[in-house]
């Protein structure tokens, strides 16, 4: 155990939840942008998984992490796009399309995965970073948290700009009536199905730059079902943040933390059973269900179809 | 009736002819590839025993969600409950034998795999029951845990040591659930068939199964009518895991006699949209199962003779869910139409 907080390991550990964290918060954001407009984004899932094979076969390519993350934004979005036809739109069951979206880009992506690179698992060449002087000198957190490309950096910026967002523009207000009182915003003069359309579609966008930061940066190649419940994991976030992107900041380092428990602990030569270690964020979620639950906060109208002048 | 078979029919031939196309577009023949799916599925003796295997653990996951939808809860922490029943039966099964006949042990099993699934699906049923939270999530990340979880158990305490690779002990071939006749068939089939009526006749005829819809129409009322809500929300949970559970304890006891690491067919999401396609009826489920096996035997044969990899039947699923969501979506608007 002697091993245990030595410095390689703090650093490794600080590293890796950062590298698993910024797919967590990327797509925590975007769903609680769903859910405050209303919608149940259960869908997210597929939306990571078609980022990140999007994301990861535009770098691959291009040899441009930018396009990749760019690529993979536009995967999210595209997958995003039929949750608003469906959804939203067309106003059918939000859980059924959700579930059908996740099982859908799993098995597509599985399936161009295959087809494109047959068994092999090609590598992205080395992940450029950005140091900001100064604090990239310091120990053990200068080459965890200042020596990273420059998306963890905007995400960062991304949660106060999201949170001013929803405190203090017209925007926000507008997703908070739809997703609260959807016949107010519509009384309002403003339309409802094109606010939670926006919201979704941006859910699309962060939860697909998520999964392209997952292949591209995190693991440096595409796996099938790589994002492994991360969507899911983005949900849970964003129902205990209660609308707020602070919070959801604060969950995505602890359970990026717990996530990256397995690769630290393996670097500190502690041989814990993987599976072991696996547990640990998904167990996490439950203790931090059952201990705060009754904090979580959802929106009333959420999961609930509009359609102009019913009841 | 015809309207109602329509209603079945056409979300899956449109999503056949949606994913052909997808077929197409990668440079598969989806004609070639389908008929050979009912030929290695359906007409082939062999295939079609195997179909029959495989609809028993899909008959039992689908009973389970026929309860839990029908009392309007989501379960879908199926194959979490599914893997751990799984381990419970192959952890158990080689250690009876010893002692007892092979029909005990595999009542024992059974018995244990179900209550282990109940006990696996208390968290969500708590938390949704104390705290109204959303089981779709929870149960979603007790299959991720129970997933682990199950490896876990096989590594450690069950770990068979006499294998190289991590899995149980072995339940000989003689002692496992009895084969049908002359066939390779075991009597799961039975076990689930049975399981399935008696699931739809106590939904849909007995006063227990009307206060489960009552529920799962609106809580709300049902409480208002003095309806105990939490309790029937926690035998909801229970009868659902504990069914799910039962097939996890056939697919060990009847087909592997043991369990490996990293196991995991995960049927559970793949049965949800055959549900939702039958209208969570039991006889109708039988069918769209039985038609789903022959799918997924088919399609296994094929992935390794076309090149067609098995996930093309994931794509399937999905399109068969937003088809049958959209003719879902298209009824209710003639239906609106009609009043007005």
């Amino acid at each position: 155990m002697g091993g245990l907080l030595t410095e390689t390991f703090i650093a490794s550990l600080l590293f890796g939840a950062v590298t698993v964290g910024i797919p967590l918060l990327l797509a925590g954001l975007g769903e609680q942008i769903s859910e405050k407009a209303g919608v149940l984004n259960i869908g997210i899932e597929g939306m990571m998984l078609m980022g990140a094979y999007g994301g990861f076969v535009a770098a691959y390519y291009s040899e441009s992490f930018w396009l990749g993350f760019l690529a993979g934004g536009v995967s999210g979005m595209a997958v995003a796009a039929l949750m608003v036809l469906f959804c939203v739109l067309l106003g059918m069951n939000q859980i059924v399309i959700g579930i059908a979206l996740t099982i859908g880009a799993e098995g597509l992506t599985a399936l161009l995965h295959h087809f494109q690179f047959s068994r092999s698992y090609p590598r992205l060449s080395e992940v450029p970073t950005l140091d900001i002087a100064g604090l990239s000198d310091i120990p053990v957190i200068g080459p965890a948290l200042f020596e990273r490309h420059p998306l963890v950096y905007l995400a960062i910026v991304l949660v106060v700009a999201i949170a001013w967002l929803f405190r203090r523009s017209h925007i926000g207000l507008n997703l908070q009536a739809a997703g609260d009182h959807p016949a107010a915003l519509d009384a309002a003069g403003i339309d409802v199905k094109l606010t939670r359309s926006l919201a979704v579609l941006a859910t699309g966008l962060l939860a697909g730059i998520g999964g392209a930061f997952m292949a591209d940066v995190g693991a440096g190649l595409f796996v099938p079902f790589m994002t492994h419940g991360a969507g899911f994991i983005a949900i849970v976030l964003a129902m205990l943040a209660r609308g707020k992107p602070l919070w959801v900041l604060l969950g995505a380092a602890l359970f990026g933390a717990s996530l990256a428990l397995t690769t630290a602990l393996q670097v500190a030569g502690l041989n814990i059973p993987t599976d072991i270690v696996q547990m640990l964020p998904f167990a996490m979620v439950i203790v931090v269900l059952v201990l705060f639950a009754r904090h979580s906060y959802l929106p009333p109208a959420l999961g609930l179809p509009y359609h102009r002048g019913e009841r | 009736m015809i309207f109602s078979t329509l209603r079945v029919v056409v979300p899956i031939v449109l999503a056949l002819v949606a994913g052909g196309l997808i077929l197409l577009a990668l440079g598969k023949d989806p004609l070639a590839y389908y008929d050979f799916v009912v030929q290695r599925g359906l007409l082939s003796w062999s295939g079609l025993q195997q179909t029959i295997i495989r609809s028993a653990p899909l008959l039992l996951i689908a009973a389970g969600l026929i309860v839990a939808f029908r009392a309007g809860i989501w379960n879908l922490g199926v194959d979490g409950q599914f893997l751990l029943a799984a381990v419970a039966s192959a952890a158990l099964a080689p250690l009876l034998i010893a002692a007892l006949p092979s029909w005990l042990t595999i009542v024992i099993c059974c018995a244990v795999s179900v209550l282990v699934a109940m006990s696996w699906s208390l968290v969500p049923a708590f938390l949704k029951t104390q705290y109204g939270l959303n089981e779709i999530i929870t149960t979603l990340m007790m299959t991720f845990l129970g997933i682990s979880f199950a490896n876990v158990l096989i590594k450690l305490p069950f770990n068979d040591p006499d294998n190289t690779v991590p899995q149980t002990m072995t339940l000989p071939v003689a002692d496992r659930l009895g084969r049908l006749f002359d066939t390779t068939i075991h009597g799961g089939i039975i076990i689930a068939l049975v399981a399935v009526l008696i699931t739809h006749f106590v939904m849909t005829r007995t006063a227990f199964g009307l206060r489960l819809q009552i529920v799962g129409a609106n809580p709300r009322a049902a409480k208002h009518a003095g309806l105990n809500v939490g309790r029937l929300t926690y035998a909801t949970f229970a009868l659902s895991a504990g069914l799910a559970g039962l097939g996890g304890a056939v697919e060990i006891l009847g087909v592997w006699g043991t369990m490996r690491a990293d196991w995991n067919p995960a049927y559970g999401l793949l049965v949800v949209p055959l549900v939702f396609l039958a209208r969570f009826n039991g006889i109708a489920v039988i069918a769209l199962t039985l038609f789903f096996a022959i799918l997924m035997i088919g399609g296994e044969s094929a992935s390794r003779r076309l090149g067609v990899p098995n996930f093309y039947v994931l794509v399937l699923v999905a399109l068969l869910l937003i088809f049958l969501a959209l003719v879902e979506y298209l009824d209710h608007l003639s239906r609106r139409r009609k009043k007005a």
